[in-house]
């Protein structure tokens, strides 16, 4: 109730008994929230507690089912984004909306053009983009390319947008997912300078440390429901995160120190280049032993998916890869997913819905995806087995509690938690000697991650080796025996997850390799930036 | 060949190039916005139908003109009912198109017309006729003895009609839309990320549905062009591929207006030879120097690639090897003795010269002239994020 | 979405887009000036009034279970092979030279060579644009199309030089020798006393297009490489991740399209009552392929009932036509519209019945969407 009885003021949001439902699902139940002008207001949930939706609402995506929308105290219909704007609402969202071969001033003006013409438009813009730069230190380049910039560059263009269109209110969608922790620092500073100027922000996350930061006030989702709001001063971590689930989870996975063995994986100055001749991996080295799990840290796009698609098989590298002592074809017709597969590399790839699944097809067809050639799956050397393969799926899904447990449903029936199950299952019931872990838990429900988390340490108890890849440092931290930070396609460094913390690994991840040095924002701006150029 | 021939030469590329030019700036408009659009055929075909039937009923081809704008608007309409609305494959929805078109055409012109499918042929007065500048020749005789500036200015720049002119202005009509209004800017930018101009509180409907108009007007021009200015009358088929042409053109020219214009001309010399030259001799050495020549620099280029190069390309090159071998073995019976045949002049089968615009294609297509990124959102319905 | 079961989603969407495309048909009878109710009767007879024209309705049903069958492979695998008209006319040269110049003993050897020899040329010729799409990705729609031109092309040049017959006027091949005439369903009736089919050229290659059914679909859905087609169709990057390979892929995939198409000759000129290679061999049976795949939903089941349908249409077009002034073009707009209600506006007939669906329909989410296994149904 303390949110709501700020000296009176009338609220800059707020929504009146929000409901929105897809079909069978109900996305939004009948939520009440006030924003006050001024604040921070963070929104947390798990994926799939519906704070996109509301938010879409809010940006005129969606026609809510029913209730009521009332901006700065107005009853507002929000018929279309133009109708948001228009009532002074702007939108960061967690994929950015940017034209990537237009220039950021095309981007700003693109649709708050002042008439007909262009020109007229693009000198006035450039004026104002000068100003509105320098009066919250955004500091982009009018005439870079999107394409060009890095993401954190790239997520002001999108801020400046939204200003650019006068918005008072601001709402970001996960806006540090893919930025590094003194990326996503300097993007706080940026939001509170936008606050003492007098806007309201409203920030959507899952990661609690940065509501406890940033925000003022906090509000909870589950299910479709605004379980609570409260001050961010009256509750902590442990608190916030009961209320996300609705009972009490743990924050650590649970697991017993490892008994590294034998090297299993041993790479030796792995290089890769991509089609657009992208330089990605410059000359990697690391090793993974049987029973360890290697983690590897980064923000996304510093080739940690292209290293697991060089050991998948299915992106092209130079130098030398080594398993179990025997090397791997890092080109050619023997370095395909195939050959990895009979090599005994199994793979959780990072994107489920793209690359692990064929999400038309149905559960039983997915059990043998990237197997099909498995002999158990063939009868009389022509045909495929389907009733054994169907059966084989049943007896996957039953053992990973996939729900519901139909072989026969397709794979886009599944929720993202039970998706991954099923690659899951399919990867680690092939007793491989690698494994391949990609973003494991992106988009995964709480309880579905605590499983696949016991899987995957059951595994490494097991003696396999296994190499895990996730932009979330909390999973690293959790699950990794050793951690190495990736940067720019090089590796810099190694750690012990005993022996660091969040801090130390930020600043790999920002490229310093000297963590004990004191560092300026401008300084890791700068290597940020010297990065991008090399693409 | 005389001055006067390259001269005559250069007029027939620029009026076989006009309605490839106008059906590639209707394919650049849709491409541009994201809209696939191999309908392009048909919809010119409807319009000549209906400039033709139109010029000839009213007496007047502006009105016909329009009759065939019409025409293929509402067949843009359609297209973009399917691909925009509906989300549909804008392939196929193409494809339909141009089946729609070329049996409707035959259909309604039978029984309208009841002359086979065709409509009769316009008068003079129904037709759009070429425009003589002040000063130009008109009489061939006048022309092939006037000195080359007199040539140049009467045959090729005077004497169109006034369609080519139009047509030739909506290239830099199309760059300055496309690069210097706001309406280019949302049209670059949905057919690139439609996302980015929905948020930005732009209708990518409504912006999509503008650029099939636009296709459907320059589509009808195009048409109607072919049939009342080009010809005095339509008949079955008349567009005879110009569509798929200027799509292959559009990839050529890389989605940019002026560069259009380049790959219209350079198809439309295409079509201006074939048309002039249907008599090509060429001795036997020669033939069998260019095929045995193209079969080894691809032979060459797939050793230096992988297995499937190397079956495919070299399977290719020994078929061209041995068409140059069975030229040479069937010059025999002409002249006494192998190397006598060698230097027997034989004729290029017409059906050959008639492809080469085709093969062409298929060599832009395959990207060993000029490489292109197409509109990113190309071909894809727009669908909201959820 | 899976809300409406799925008898509702193989007959009644493919019916609720016939009757569009019929009503449309009606419209443009009634703006040409003929009685649509006459017109049907007339192609109704025209396509199985008397025993002779079923006959026919039948020799066009196998050109288009081929073609049909052709464009749904090449569909598994999300490619759009519009050079259907461009392989028949190939695989029609091919089946040429296998009969014409080899003595067959027998027409059993002759039918045997003369579909390998199709399928092998209706496959190369779709060789080189299979190669562009999957090595330098050029499309295959545009390049299918230019090279259904240059098929012609080549056909002419073929007929009106290296195998026309000394003497002969008509741009075609000599007749195939007696011996390699296939036998038409006629004469296979009338061994068993019947006396059916008439003059119509309807043959023995119906079953062979019945087995190739059959085959495409055991080939999709029950063995490892149509699985792979499948999955390539679906999902290029989840394909890539699986270790299959799109270069492959996409050529056995258009191969395998184009031998269908090919074989497609094997009727149309093997078949036929004076078996020869003809300049128009293919006579749109390439892009009405297109329609019969669409309505057909891909699945081989489908294709048959949809290219009877066409058979049946494009034979009574072919009465209609010969009875009055509505030329044979009226079965390429029917043709159209078919391609467009099936294929471009599926979401417009699909959808509202879907809405119907979760409006009045089970509310049980389980049993509509429990989609049996393709193929075992």
């Amino acid at each position: 109730m303390s949110a709501q009885t700020q000296g009176g003021q009338t609220p800059a949001i707020e929504l009146k008994g929000i409901s929105k439902a897809f079909g069978p699902v109900q996305a939004n139940k009948d939520i009440s929230i006030r924003v006050m002008p001024g604040t921070i207001h963070g929104i947390i949930g798990e994926n799939g507690a519906g704070k996109s939706t509301l938010m879409s609402i809010l940006y005129g995506f969606y026609k809510a089912d029913s209730g009521e929308i009332y901006i700065n105290g107005k009853l507002t219909e929000i018929p279309d984004s133009d109708a948001a704007i228009a009532a002074g609402i702007g939108m960061v969202f967690q994929h950015f909306k940017l034209v990537k071969n237009f220039t950021v001033l095309e981007n700003v003006v693109l649709g708050a053009e002042d008439g007909p013409m262009l020109r007229p438009s693009l000198r006035r813009g450039r004026q104002q983009l000068k100003e509105l730069s320098e009066e919250y230190g955004l500091n982009v380049d009018p005439d870079a390319v999107i394409e060009d910039i890095g993401v954190g560059m790239q997520q002001r263009v999108e801020i400046l947008k939204a200003l650019y269109r006068q918005a008072d209110i601001l709402i970001l969608d996960e806006p540090t997912g893919v930025l590094t922790p003194a990326e996503a620092d300097q993007l706080f500073r940026i939001l509170n300078r936008l606050k003492e100027e007098g806007k309201t922000i409203i920030l959507i996350t899952h990661k609690l440390r940065e509501i406890m930061d940033i925000t003022d006030t906090v509000s909870v989702m589950r299910r479709g429901e605004m379980t609570s709001t409260v001050k961010t001063t009256d509750t902590n971590p442990a608190d916030l995160a009961e209320r996300m689930v609705g009972r009490k989870v743990l924050l650590r996975v649970d697991k017993k120190p490892a008994t590294p063995g034998e090297v299993v994986l041993d790479v030796r100055n792995l290089d890769v280049v991509d089609e657009k001749d992208v330089h990605r991996v410059k000359g990697v080295s690391f090793q993974v032993r049987a029973g360890e799990i290697l983690g590897i840290a980064g923000v996304s796009g510093n080739g940690q998916s292209e290293l697991l698609e060089v050991l998948g098989g299915y992106e092209e590298a130079t130098g030398e890869i080594l398993l179990n002592g025997q090397p791997l074809d890092l080109s050619g017709a023997k370095s395909d997913g195939q050959s990895r597969r009979a090599r005994g590399i199994a793979h959780v790839p990072e994107d489920r819905q793209h690359e692990g699944l064929i999400m038309n097809f149905s559960a039983w067809e997915n059990t043998a995806f990237g197997y099909h050639h498995d002999e158990k799956y063939q009868k009389n050397g022509l045909l495929m087995d389907n009733s054994a393969i169907l059966k084989d799926a049943q007896e996957k899904m039953d053992r990973f509690d996939v729900r519901p447990p139909n072989p026969l449903l397709a794979a886009k029936n599944f929720s993202g938690g039970n998706q991954q199950k099923i690659v899951v299952a399919r990867e680690i019931e092939r007793d491989p000697d690698l494994l391949l872990v990609g973003q494991p838990t992106r988009g995964v429900d709480i309880g579905a991650i605590e499983f696949i988390h016991q899987q995957i340490v059951a595994l490494r108890d097991a003696g396999k080796a296994i190499l895990l890849v996730s932009v979330e440092l909390e999973e690293i931290m959790g699950l990794s025996d050793r951690i190495a930070v990736m940067f720019d396609g090089k590796i810099m460094g190694e750690r012990l997850p005993s022996e660091t913390d969040e801090k130390e690994l930020g600043l790999l991840m920002a490229g310093m390799t000297d963590t004990d040095a004191p560092h300026s924002i401008e300084e890791i701006e700068q290597n940020l930036a010297h990065a991008g150029e090399a693409e | 060949m005389d001055f006067f021939t390259f001269v005559q030469l250069g007029d027939a590329s620029v009026r076989m190039a006009i309605p490839l030019l106008l059906a590639c700036l209707a394919g650049l408009f849709s491409e541009r916005a994201g809209i696939f659009d191999i309908g392009l055929e048909g919809k010119m075909l409807a319009a000549a139908f209906l400039a033709a039937a139109v010029s000839l009923v009213s007496g007047n081809a502006w009105v016909g003109l329009l009759a065939g704008i019409g025409i293929s608007i509402a067949l843009s309409l359609i297209h973009g009912l399917a691909s925009i609305t509906f989300r549909g494959n804008q392939l196929i929805s193409g494809v339909a198109i141009n089946f729609f078109a070329a049996g409707l055409t035959v259909v309604v012109a039978q029984g309208w017309f009841a002359q086979g499918g065709r409509t009769p042929s316009l008068p003079k007065d129904a037709r759009f006729n070429g425009i003589d500048f002040p000063g130009a020749l008109t009489r061939v005789r006048d022309k092939m003895q006037a000195d080359p500036w007199a040539q140049f200015y009467s045959e090729f720049i005077s004497g169109h009609s006034i369609l080519v002119y139009l047509g030739l202005l909506t290239v830099p009509l199309s760059w300055w839309v496309l690069y210097r209004t706001r309406f280019g800017l949302r049209l670059r930018a949905v057919g690139e990320a439609p996302e980015a101009v929905d948020t930005a509180g732009i209708s990518v409907v409504r912006l999509r549905y503008t650029a099939v108009i636009i296709a459907g007007v320059l589509c009808g021009v195009a048409g109607a062009y072919l049939s009342t200015a080009v010809q005095a009358g339509f008949t079955k088929d008349m567009t005879a591929n110009r569509g798929f042409i200027a799509l292959a053109a559009l990839i050529f020219a890389k989605w940019r207006p002026w560069y259009a214009l380049g790959a219209c001309l350079l198809f439309g010399l295409f079509f201006a030879i074939d048309n002039r030259f249907q008599n090509i001799q060429l001795e036997v050495i020669w033939i069998m120097t260019g095929l045995f020549a193209a079969a080894a620099a691809m032979t060459l280029y797939a050793l230096r690639r992988e297995r499937i190069d190397l079956i495919v390309l070299g399977g290719l090159s020994a078929v061209l090897v041995f068409v140059g071998l069975a030229t040479w073995i069937g010059a025999m019976d002409e002249a006494i003795g192998a190397t006598a045949a060698l230097f027997e002049t034989v004729k290029v089968p017409s059906q050959l010269i008639q492809s080469l615009p085709y093969l062409f294609v298929v060599v832009v297509l395959a990207g060993f002239v000029g490489k292109a990124i197409p509109p990113r959102a190309g071909g894809q319905p727009y669908v909201k994020e959820r | 979405m899976d809300a409406m079961p799925k008898w509702a989603d193989v007959v009644l969407v493919p019916v609720v887009s016939l009757l569009l495309a019929a009503i449309i048909s009606i419209i443009v009878f009634v703006a040409v000036g003929q009685d649509p109710w006459e017109a049907l009767k007339l192609m109704s007879y025209g396509a199985v009034g008397t025993s002779d024209n079923l006959g026919y309705t039948l020799f066009y049903m196998t050109n288009f279970i081929f073609t049909g069958l052709a464009v749904a492979v090449a569909f598994h695998a999300a490619l759009f092979n519009i050079g259907g008209e461009g392989q028949v006319l190939l695989g029609g040269l091919g089946a040429t030279l296998a009969v014409l110049f080899v003595p067959w003993p027998h027409w059993t050897l002759a039918l045997l060579a003369g579909s390998v020899a199709a399928a092998l040329f209706g496959a190369l010729w779709v060789a080189i644009p299979a190669y562009l799409q999957a090595r330098r990705g050029s499309h295959i729609v545009i390049t299918t199309i230019m090279f259904n031109f240059m098929a012609s092309g080549l056909l002419i040049f073929m007929l009106a030089g290296p195998l026309k017959p000394v003497g002969e006027m008509q741009i075609a091949t000599a007749v195939f020798p007696e011996t390699v005439h296939l036998p038409s369903l006629h004469d296979i009736a009338q061994l068993f006393g019947l006396d059916t089919f008439g003059r119509s050229p309807v043959n023995i290659s119906i079953f062979l297009a019945l087995g190739a059914c059959v085959g495409v679909w055991a080939l999709i859905w029950h063995t490892r490489l149509g699985y792979q087609i499948r999955a390539f169709g679906q999902s290029e990057s989840a394909a890539r991740y699986a270790g299959i390979s799109a270069v492959n892929i996409t050529m056995i995939a258009l191969l395998i399209s184009g031998a269908l198409a090919g074989m497609m000759a094997v009727n149309n000129t093997m078949g036929i009552n004076n078996p020869q290679l003809v300049d128009n061999a293919a006579g749109g049976a390439g892009f009405i392929g297109i329609a019969v795949a669409l309505m057909g939903r891909n699945h081989p089941v489908g294709i048959v009932i949809a290219a009877l349908l066409f058979g049946a249409l494009f034979q009574g077009g072919a009465e209609l036509s010969a009875a009055t002034q509505i030329p044979v073009q009226i079965v390429v707009v029917i043709q159209a519209l078919v391609i467009m209600f099936t294929g471009a506006l599926d979401e417009m007939v699909r959808s509202p019945i879907q809405k119907m669906f979760l409006r009045y329909g089970n509310k049980g989410v389980g049993a509509p969407a429990a989609v049996l296994p393709e193929g075992e149904e």
